[in-house]
Order: C-alpha cells, then sequence, then structure tokens
C-alpha cells in the first residue's frame, strides 16, 4: 500500500474533442486536505467526476489504497470509501433531512434503526439536528450543501470529495464549515476539495492543486501556490493582494 | 421484524386501520350480491394498485403497461387449470415466474441501456400490446376467441381450486390486500425502501451513496411485477374468462394505476383510498344514471377523466397525504 491513498496519475477526458481534463496528476496523502483550485472551467470537476466514477478516464489512472479504481460505477466508488457532493446539489427533496442521511448510513448498517441514530449523530456534527424532520426541498441552499456533505459522510468514507460547498455561505458560515472539516480531518477523514472560497481553501489546505485549461500549473502549500506567477496570471488576477 | 411495522406509526392511525378493517370483515354480511362484486372490485384495484405502487411510488419506475402482467398470469394459471388440472394455488407459482421473468426482461433491457421516463413508460406499453397480438394467435389458448375456464353451479365454496361463490372470493381478495399492505409497509421500512425512495427523487446521488441502481430498480420490477401476478390469477379464475384485446388492453393498465394516482402515489393506503374512491363512485354514478332513465356507454371512463382532472389540478400528490395530515396520522402511512 503507497503511502497516497488516492494518486491520479496522467487521467485525460475529451468530450467531442474538447479537452476538458488533459493528462493531470495529483496525489491525496492519507490524512491530509488537499484543494483542487482554477478557474471556471478549467475541469475540476469532471477530475472529481473520473475519481468519482461518474466518467471513465480516457487515458490515465487512478489508484485508491494501492488498488486501480478508474473505470468502477459510482456505487463500488463508494463502497471502496470515497463519499462526495455534488456542486450542483441533489438532495432527495420528498425526503426530510434525516432520511436523506440515513439513505447514506445505510450503506455500512444494513439495520434502518441503527442507521437512523446514526444519521442523527452526522446532522448534529453538521449542526443540522433541528432540521432533521424538515423535507429536503425546504431546506435553504446552505443547508442543502451542509446536507450533502452529511450524507456522503453517513456512508463512512476514508476519502471525502467536497464539490464547492462553500459557495453561497455567508463568512461565518464558511468558518464553522471550515472547522467541522478540520474536525473532520482529526478524525482521520482525508479530504479533496474544489473551492473558489479562497478563505476556506487558506484555512484548509495543508496542498493545492491549481488546474487551468484541463492541465495542473501548480502545486504546493497554499502560501506558495498563491505568489506563483503562473497562478497569479491565469486566476488569481485581483485577488493576489492576500 | 413486526415492530418495524408499527415503529413511528401514531396509535389513531392503528385504530383507524383496525376499524376500517373490521369494516371489510363484516362487510358481507350486511350486502346483497350486487354491493359485494363492486367490494371485490375495490380490493382487486386496491390491490393491484398497491403492486404498481411498489414501481412507480417506491422506485420512480412508470409502468403503463402493468396488464402485461395480469394477463400472462392469468392465462398461465388457467391453461394450466384447463389443459392440466393443476389448481391455481399451484398455477399461481409459475404464473409468478413468467410474470416476474417478464418485468426482468423488460427492465433488464430498459435499464441496462439507460432507458428512463417517458421512454420506460413506452417501452412497457409496447411489451403489452405486442404481447396482446401474440396472444389474439395462441391457439393453446384460443386466440382471440378468448379462454373460458368452465362454470358450474356450486353448491360447496372450494377454496383450494378457486371455484365458488363471489364471498369466498371476497375473503381471499381481503387477505391477500392485507398481506400486500403489510409487506409493502415492511419494504418501505427496510434498507430496500429507503433505497428505492433514492432512486426515485435522484438516482445520481443514490447511486454516489453505494446504491446499485440497476440492482434495486430490477428487484423493483420484480416484486411489482410478481404481486401483480395473483391479481391476474384471481381475475382468471373469478371472471372465468379470458380475452386478449381486454386483458392485456393499455385502457386495462390505465384502470389500474387510478387508483393510485387519485389516492397518492408513493403512499401505501393511497391505492386502497383510490381504489374505494374511484370505484364507489364510478359505480355510484353509473347506477344514478341508470336510476334516471339514461343508460350512456362510456359514462365510466368519462367519470374516471373527470376524477383524474381534479386530483391533477387540486390535489396533485393525490388525496390520501392531505387526508392523513388533517386525520393527524403523519406522514408514514
Amino acid at each position: 500500500m503507497s503511502a497516497h491513498l488516492l494518486t491520479v496519475d496522467g487521467i485525460s477526458k475529451s468530450f467531442r474533442g474538447l479537452r476538458a481534463v488533459s493528462a493531470a496528476s495529483l496525489t491525496v496523502p492519507q490524512g491530509s486536505i488537499v484543494s483542487l483550485i482554477g478557474p471556471n472551467g478549467a475541469g475540476k470537476t469532471t477530475c472529481f467526476n473520473m475519481i468519482a466514477g461518474v466518467f471513465k478516464p480516457d487515458e490515465g489512472s487512478i489508484s485508491f489504497e494501492g488498488r486501480r479504481i478508474d473505470g468502477l460505477r459510482p456505487d463500488l466508488i463508494c463502497h471502496a470509501g470515497i463519499g462526495r457532493t455534488f456542486q450542483i446539489v441533489k438532495p432527495f427533496k420528498e425526503l426530510t433531512a434525516l432520511q436523506n442521511v440515513i439513505v447514506g448510513a445505510l450503506r455500512t448498517e444494513p439495520d434502518v434503526r441503527v442507521a437512523r441514530r446514526k444519521a442523527e449523530a452526522v446532522l448534529d456534527r453538521l449542526g443540522m439536528l433541528d432540521k432533521r424532520d424538515q423535507p429536503a426541498a425546504q431546506l435553504t441552499l446552505p443547508e442543502r450543501k451542509r446536507l450533502e456533505v452529511a450524507r456522503a459522510l453517513a456512508t463512512e468514507p476514508k476519502l471525502l470529495l467536497l464539490d464547492e460547498v462553500m459557495a453561497g455561505l455567508r463568512p461565518t458560515e464558511t468558518d464553522q464549515m471550515v472547522a467541522v472539516f478540520k474536525e473532520l480531518n482529526r478524525q482521520g477523514v482525508t479530504i479533496l476539495l474544489i473551492e473558489h472560497v479562497m478563505r476556506a481553501v487558506m484555512a484548509l489546505s495543508q496542498q493545492v492543486v491549481v488546474l487551468h485549461h484541463g492541465q495542473v500549473i501548480a502545486r504546493g502549500a497554499p502560501e506558495e501556490v498563491v505568489r506563483d506567477p503562473a497562478v497569479l496570471e491565469c486566476y488569481l488576477g485581483e485577488e493576489a493582494e492576500v | 421484524m413486526i415492530s418495524r411495522l408499527v415503529d413511528g406509526v401514531p396509535r389513531r392511525a392503528l385504530i383507524l386501520l383496525g376499524l376500517f378493517l373490521a369494516l371489510l370483515l363484516v362487510a358481507p354480511l350486511l350486502v346483497d350480491g350486487y354491493i359485494l362484486s363492486i367490494l371485490i372490485l375495490v380490493l382487486y384495484f386496491a390491490y393491484t394498485g398497491q403492486a404498481w405502487n411498489v414501481m412507480m411510488g417506491f422506485a420512480g419506475q412508470l409502468s403503463l403497461g402493468h396488464s402485461l402482467y395480469v394477463g400472462v398470469a392469468a392465462y398461465t394459471a388457467a391453461a394450466l387449470y384447463v389443459h392440466f388440472g393443476i389448481g391455481p394455488w399451484a398455477g399461481v407459482w409459475l404464473a409468478i415466474l413468467i410474470s416476474v421473468a417478464c418485468g426482468l426482461f423488460i427492465g433488464f433491457l430498459a435499464f441496462r441501456f439507460g432507458i428512463s421516463g417517458v421512454y420506460f413508460a413506452l417501452l412497457t406499453i409496447a411489451f403489452a400490446e405486442f404481447t396482446r397480438v401474440g396472444f389474439d394467435h395462441f391457439d393453446w389458448v384460443n386466440g382471440s376467441g378468448g379462454f373460458f375456464l368452465p362454470v358450474t353451479q356450486y353448491s360447496v365454496n372450494d377454496p383450494l381450486n378457486l371455484r365458488g361463490a363471489p364471498v369466498m372470493f371476497y375473503y381471499i381478495l381481503l387477505a391477500i390486500t392485507v398481506l400486500a399492505f403489510l409487506f409493502c409497509r415492511w419494504l418501505l421500512t427496510g434498507r430496500i425502501g429507503y433505497y428505492w425512495l433514492a432512486i426515485r427523487e435522484e438516482p445520481e446521488a443514490a447511486q454516489t451513496l453505494g446504491i446499485n441502481v440497476f440492482r434495486y430498480k430490477m428487484i423493483a420490477v420484480a416484486i411489482s411485477a410478481g404481486m401483480t401476478a395473483l391479481s391476474g390469477v384471481f381475475f382468471a379464475f373469478y371472471y372465468n374468462n379470458l380475452f386478449p384485446e381486454q386483458i392485456f388492453s393499455m385502457s386495462r393498465s390505465i384502470e389500474l394505476i387510478l387508483g393510485p394516482i387519485i389516492g397518492g402515489i408513493g403512499s401505501l393506503f393511497g391505492p386502497i383510498l383510490g381504489a374505494v374512491v374511484l370505484t364507489v363512485l364510478a359505480e355510484s354514478v353509473t347506477e344514478i344514471m341508470h336510476a334516471l332513465g339514461y343508460d350512456i356507454p362510456g359514462i365510466k371512463q368519462v367519470f374516471y377523466g373527470l376524477c383524474l382532472l381534479v386530483v391533477i389540478i387540486y390535489l396533485p400528490n393525490g388525496i390520501w397525504p392531505p387526508l392523513r395530515k388533517r386525520l393527524g396520522l403523519g406522514d408514514h402511512s
């Protein structure tokens, strides 16, 4: 088994001739928090979708705990120990918040009553226990984002893929989420996140990978990356003063 | 396992359900033959609606071809009885098996190749339709001329062969309907129920949470087709005649699903309530028109149409969800 929990090696994906991701590589060490950043359309979500099994990479390989997982179906990826959230949230609208999370908890716990207790604990951890009986359709967007996280977390992943879960949150809410993820990470969950909110990226990540036009143009510690001239030019632009 | 059935169900709901069941149990003692025949129809639609609801209401797969399962099972059990003297309670297993196989075949074709929504519904219609045409030319069961079970006056009820008076059919069907209700409740409160609802709501998210979407859709189709097969067998032995034009027709499929749509798709009591409302009201309308001296062909269909219109406009989730709220019965019945 490698020291890296996740190893993405030279993956590419084209959609009708448009090369969305081009020979991108990244590694996520066990127990770390890694951020994947880049301008809109850089191929971040496509990368996620390949890791999560939505698309099979045209080239390259993805290994998780030393095992090849590229091309596996999303449900098998989940069973392998990778949980994900969707950038465009996909709650089970007619179900309550608690029921949403129970669905996730049932992966490891076939007994519904035990799964319910587990789901309650997860909701509590994300500060959403008071919303448990509300249908997901009635939740606000920030709540739905948190529900996405809760649902993924309930499947007990070793690696959590977070796709822009901070977007649309107020700064204080962002800080709360950052605290939640730090705590999760401390408990042993490795996290790979796509994020635009630099406040969260800077606070959370040990490592940042920058994607531009489907290619990795920089990687390193957050403080280094934000000073990288190539990154400044393509992406951060006016935020360069940070 | 038993406790799971009543877990979280308010006492009032249990009491009301008990009263309702008691009423159904004593009903045959209180009513004449005509009303009894309507009650049998109510139970038939309640049961079959429940079976359809497993696929549509739970797993979100719209089938407009459930007459296929009714028909195939009815013909199987009837042919076994007529040609080989095999009784319905033995024949029903083969009938279920064949129905389930049909369902799995259609499901496999659709789900393997990503056919869903309207296209899936069209596929189910297509299969029911060409099975109908096939049976029109199936000489072993007398093709389009119709297949008949021997009918005599029965002095004694013979439940083992499903030969007897309507009241016997009533109680057998009541038992089946109650069992189906409990079975569906059991399914819905278990892991499989949660998985179905997740697939119904958001298949992509469901898969991300580790659910094998294909497998659970196939299970839904199998259970729904298998349950529906039982109503087919019942149909054959109750009516004693089978015509491909009737039993496989699309209007039959539609008739079966009106109950759950009007009662409330996805709820457990919806199909039952829908069957009661539709059948009783439709028969009343026919009767009233008859008493007034009008015998208008197709009045029942017009009435079904009106009911559907009103429900879709004013109660898009069916009658039951708002009603249970008013009765204070919680969300899980």
